[in-house]
């Protein structure tokens, strides 16, 4: 019965949030209509509202964010299977994780976007260029927290399997790895919103024919502002829904942890 | 286990991280020499300019590059900081605030910085201005919400002894919330030094006259690949440097702490 009260009664939360956005809105609406700024440069709220949805039922549109979100999942997808293994390496031995450390504390410094440029000289400014830049942008987290999840296993379980006369690589896969897997899926998310800034800001860069990017390199190069404003209230709400994804992926795959995972 | 084995393995370690640091510079000569790419010049050559022409040039890439990036990072960064503590704060202690701005705060950390370029850029001109907001709006989120998480975590026996104590509102903020918040706005305060030098790094590569990002982008375009690994290298001693004083001061900061 408890259940189905509390189903019924939205969440004070929600309402809030909603109040907020609500009022938010409102405001904006409020100064762009008060033109407390040239119109030119902020258009009606409201205006953008219509134009952020007329762009996400505009198939040639969602068809360059189609082709920013590959190059990001191309290059999430390289970046995992180079990541995830030299992590567990890494993560099991210690004199491997001590040689190396010092040349990934150089490299992990190095802003990935200084690479931009580089990339553009050697792969020229398709997707090719932009999945470089993702991968070695999303090594770094998916790396660190797949260490950090190997470490934090408890050497307990992985006595337990050997004593059972499990061999070394299945303590590597069922222990550790599924030990270490929410953080490692924790890096994953972190290395998400990495790829979709990098995919945009090589686009913004190094220009090109089609993705998010260009399009508003495009309407800013002719003055559409309202076009450029809900090309980024799209990108926002593309970042909101990949990470809400992973979420409701992650709250299913790891029901079984009620640990706080946070990596600062 | 005695101080004298102990020694001989920390010794035996640092060993081998130079081992594998020459390694990984042998690997990278000779892979370079092999292949003889346009691309990838031989660590020797991107050295020697590194020396030549930023340590030797001190006082030209100083006053070019260096000084002004690092003008407009830190003061965006700060900027941000100031800010972002405050209304953290003011989250973190007030639940139903944190409740109406929520949604809108996870919309604005999901925007990536970047994209902002084109408006900003309309907005604000090419200018340092552009620079600087864009550097603190993309660091905000981050020290925002990590201090709103800090002070909401306070353990409210110190709240409640310092009301007992009748400690007036601003010293109970600076010094109660604020140090036993401290540890997670150093956290957020570490990540946003990062993404702080990537947008310093873009806003460069857009519109710039002067500048560590501008280099690198004049190199590119004049094919100078040596120059821009160059460049790049002293990217990445500056970050490592930024993140080294940071963690000076917080361990300054947190030298109360036990742990």
């Amino acid at each position: 019965m408890t259940a189905a009260v509390r189903s019924r009664r939205v969440p004070a939360k929600w309402v809030r949030g909603a109040i907020g956005v609500v009022v938010l809105f409102l405001v904006l609406e409020a100064v762009t209509r008060a033109e407390l700024v040239t119109p030119d440069y902020l258009p009606p709220a409201s205006s953008i509202l219509r134009e952020t949805f007329d762009l996400l039922t505009d198939p040639s549109f969602l068809g360059d964010v189609w082709v920013t979100l590959q190059a990001c999942l191309i290059g999430l997808a390289i970046a995992a299977v180079v990541a995830v293994p030299l992590g567990l390496m890494l993560g099991l031995t210690d004199t491997a994780y001590r040689a190396t450390v010092v040349v990934i504390e150089f490299l992990r410094p190095i802003p990935s976007v200084a690479l931009i440029p580089l990339a553009i000289l050697i792969y020229g400014r398709g997707t090719e260029m932009k999945v470089s830049l993702v991968v070695f942008a999303c090594v770094w987290p998916l790396l660190f927290n797949t260490i950090y999840g190997i470490h934090s296993v408890d050497p307990v379980a992985a006595d337990t399997a050997r004593v059972f006369g499990l061999g070394r690589w299945q303590i590597g896969g069922r222990v550790y790895l599924r030990s270490a897997s929410p953080f490692i899926f924790t890096g994953l998310k972190i290395a998400t919103s990495i790829a979709v800034i990098l995919a945009v800001s090589a686009e913004l860069l190094a220009g090109g024919s089609e993705g998010i990017g260009i399009v508003m390199l495009e309407n800013a190069s002719v003055g559409n502002q309202r076009t450029v404003y809900a090309v980024t209230v799209v990108t926002g709400l593309i970042g909101v829904v990949l990470v809400g994804m992973l979420g409701l992926v992650e709250r299913r795959l790891f029901a079984w942890t009620s640990a706080e995972r946070s990596l600062a | 286990m005695t101080t004298r084995s102990r020694r001989a393995q920390r010794a035996r370690g640092v060993g081998l991280q130079v081992a594998v640091v020459l390694a990984v510079l042998l690997a990278w000569k000779v892979g370079t020499e092999r292949a003889d790419s346009l691309f990838f010049p031989p660590p020797n050559k991107v050295l020697s300019e590194v020396w030549n022409g930023w340590i030797l040039d001190w006082s030209t890439s100083w006053n070019d590059n260096l000084e002004p990036s690092l003008t407009r990072l830190l003061t965006g960064f700060v900027l941000a900081a100031v800010f972002a503590v405050a209304l953290g704060v003011a989250i973190g202690r007030s639940r139903t605030l944190g409740d109406y701005v929520a949604p809108i705060i996870h919309f604005v950390r999901s925007i990536p910085p970047p994209a902002l370029l084109p408006l900003l850029l309309v907005l604000l001109g090419i200018g340092d201005d552009m620079k600087v907001v864009l550097i603190a709006v993309g660091v905000f989120p981050p020290i925002l919400l990590n201090t709103a998480d800090g002070v909401r975590s306070i353990d409210p026996l110190y709240l409640d002894t310092a009301a007992v104590y009748r400690i007036p509102r601003l010293r109970r903020l600076t010094r109660v919330i604020l140090p036993a918040a401290a540890p997670e706005i150093f956290a957020g305060l570490r990540i946003s030094l990062s993404i702080a030098v990537i947008l310093m790094v873009i806003s460069e590569l857009i519109a710039a006259t002067n500048g560590v990002g501008f280099r690198i982008l004049q190199a590119q375009r004049q094919f100078k690949m040596v120059d821009l690994w160059a460049g790049l290298v002293v990217l990445g001693a500056m970050g490592a440097a930024l993140n080294a004083v940071l963690a000076l001061i917080e361990r300054r900061v947190l030298r109360w702490r036990r742990t």
